[in-house]
């Protein structure tokens, strides 16, 4: 290679480089606003090496799996709340009155934006569905994770509520047979 | 390798060769695109949570996937210009830009379809979504660049700059979605090739994407080569070469 490409190459090089690091650099240091959400375990015990804590009546997000048994529909509206779990033991407990999204299910992921109103309940004003990256036909799911998709628009004509605690019981036996749990599969946040 | 590359940097070898490998890509190409899409979209089954929503993935993944792959194609072509200064790859840049572009916006636009109804919401500023729109922004800004300049020599240098440090770009749309938590879910197929695992998407709904990805990249690549033979044919009509190849394709007709 001649000296000149040689000098320009080098250049080049020196330029990516430092635009990459400064690139880095500056996500890193932004790393806590670049996170769309905060977990349940960051609500608790705070966030980052500071643990800073939420405020009360700060606007947040929060991202976590639904805890299964814990969604509790009002009567007739369209008031719902549930709790969200991590992978750690804390719970938080998420209020919304609105329509949920067609892959809201228990033991599904969720983001929801609202105001922290006390340290562990958050009154949502959006409910968005966080699904995982696995893809497999209604059968796969029913026999592999013990999972029946019903959208939330369905559960009515479902009988959601009145099927639900022998559905429970239905699921809880085919986990033990599949040794899978509907909280246990891959999800790392 | 020197020895072999060399001879492209003569623009006649390049659209020689790009005349000779063009039948291979959009024949195959578009095949296989009829293929991937009648069985992803008609004889793959739905998905157990997303029923049918899911079928955009045939569309999306492809599309994203080289989005990605031909930035890099285009940085690489922008390095030549700086460091060999070979005119070719010049007009490479300008070749692939905007096929890149469609590809980016394709995977945006299917995304936000499919995000209304799966996630709740068109649009969210998460770091994988707001990456992609940095893609979109870094092929128009090369595009931009390139012809902002009077002197074309010089909006290919400028715009190469930018094409390359865009590949910082690469890696964050990539891995955002693991070193942030977003909205968007990770990856089904490129993890598990890295890791050699299974992905976690049934076979008979992995084979029509794998398909797909296949055909985007085999028609994707066809339009570049069109674009690129174009781009040569434009600058060199003056040349001799040209000349020739003009009188005998009028002759013929």
């Amino acid at each position: 290679m001649n000296p000149r490409r040689k000098k320009r190459l080098a250049l080049t090089s020196v330029i990516v480089l430092a635009a990459a690091m400064v690139t880095g650099l500056v996500l890193y240091a932004l790393s806590n606003q670049i996170n769309l959400f905060y977990t349940p375990t960051e609500i608790v015990e705070g966030r980052g090496d500071a643990k800073v804590l939420p405020e009360v009546g700060q606007r947040m997000r929060v991202g976590g799996l639904v805890v299964p048994g814990s969604v509790q529909r009002h009567g007739d509206t369209l008031r719902v709340s549930f709790n969200l779990i991590d992978l750690g033991p804390a719970e938080i407990t998420v209020e919304y009155e609105g329509i949920l999204p067609d892959l809201f299910r228990e033991g599904q992921g969720i983001v929801a934006q609202g105001v922290l109103v006390a340290p562990d309940r958050i009154l949502a004003s959006e409910v968005l569905a966080r699904h995982d990256e696995e893809y497999m036909p209604a059968e796969l799911a029913r026999i592999l994770k013990g999972i029946e998709h019903v959208p939330p628009s369905q559960w009515q004509n479902a009988d959601y509520n009145r099927d639900k605690d022998s559905r429970d019981e239905e699921q809880e036996e085919e986990q033990e047979n599949n040794g899978y749990n509907s909280t246990g599969y891959n999800y790392d946040l | 390798m020197w020895r072999w590359l060399h001879p492209y940097a003569k623009p006649e070898a390049t659209y020689q060769l790009n005349q000779r490998i063009l039948p291979w890509l959009a024949v195959p190409g578009l095949i296989l695109l009829v293929i991937g899409a009648v069985w992803g979209l008609a004889f793959a089954p739905p998905d157990y949570q997303q029923f049918d929503s899911y079928r955009i993935i045939f569309v999306h993944v492809p599309s994203a996937l080289w989005s990605m792959g031909f930035y890099m194609g285009m940085a690489i072509a922008g390095l030549i210009v700086l460091v060999w200064q070979i005119r070719t790859a010049e007009w490479a840049l300008l070749a692939i830009a905007p096929v890149g572009a469609v590809l980016t916006f394709i995977s945006l636009f299917t995304g936000a379809v499919w995000g209304q109804p799966m996630w709740g919401t068109w649009w969210i500023w998460d770091a994988r979504l707001t990456a992609q729109l940095i893609l979109l922004f870094l092929y128009l800004g090369v595009l931009a660049l390139y012809a902002a300049f009077e002197d074309e020599r010089a909006g290919a240098k400028a715009a190469s700059v930018l094409a390359l440090i865009g590949v910082v770009n690469i890696p964050i749309i990539h891995f955002s979605v693991y070193w942030w938590n977003t909205l968007h879910q990770q990856s089904t197929i490129t993890r598990a090739v890295t890791r050699l695992e299974k992905p976690s998407i049934a076979p008979e709904m992995a084979w029509p994407l794998y398909i797909s990805l296949l055909a985007f990249l085999l028609v994707s690549s066809a339009l570049v080569v069109m674009r690129l033979n174009n781009e040569i044919l434009k600058r060199e009509v003056r040349r001799p070469w040209a000349q020739a190849l003009l009188l005998k394709n009028s002759s013929k007709t």
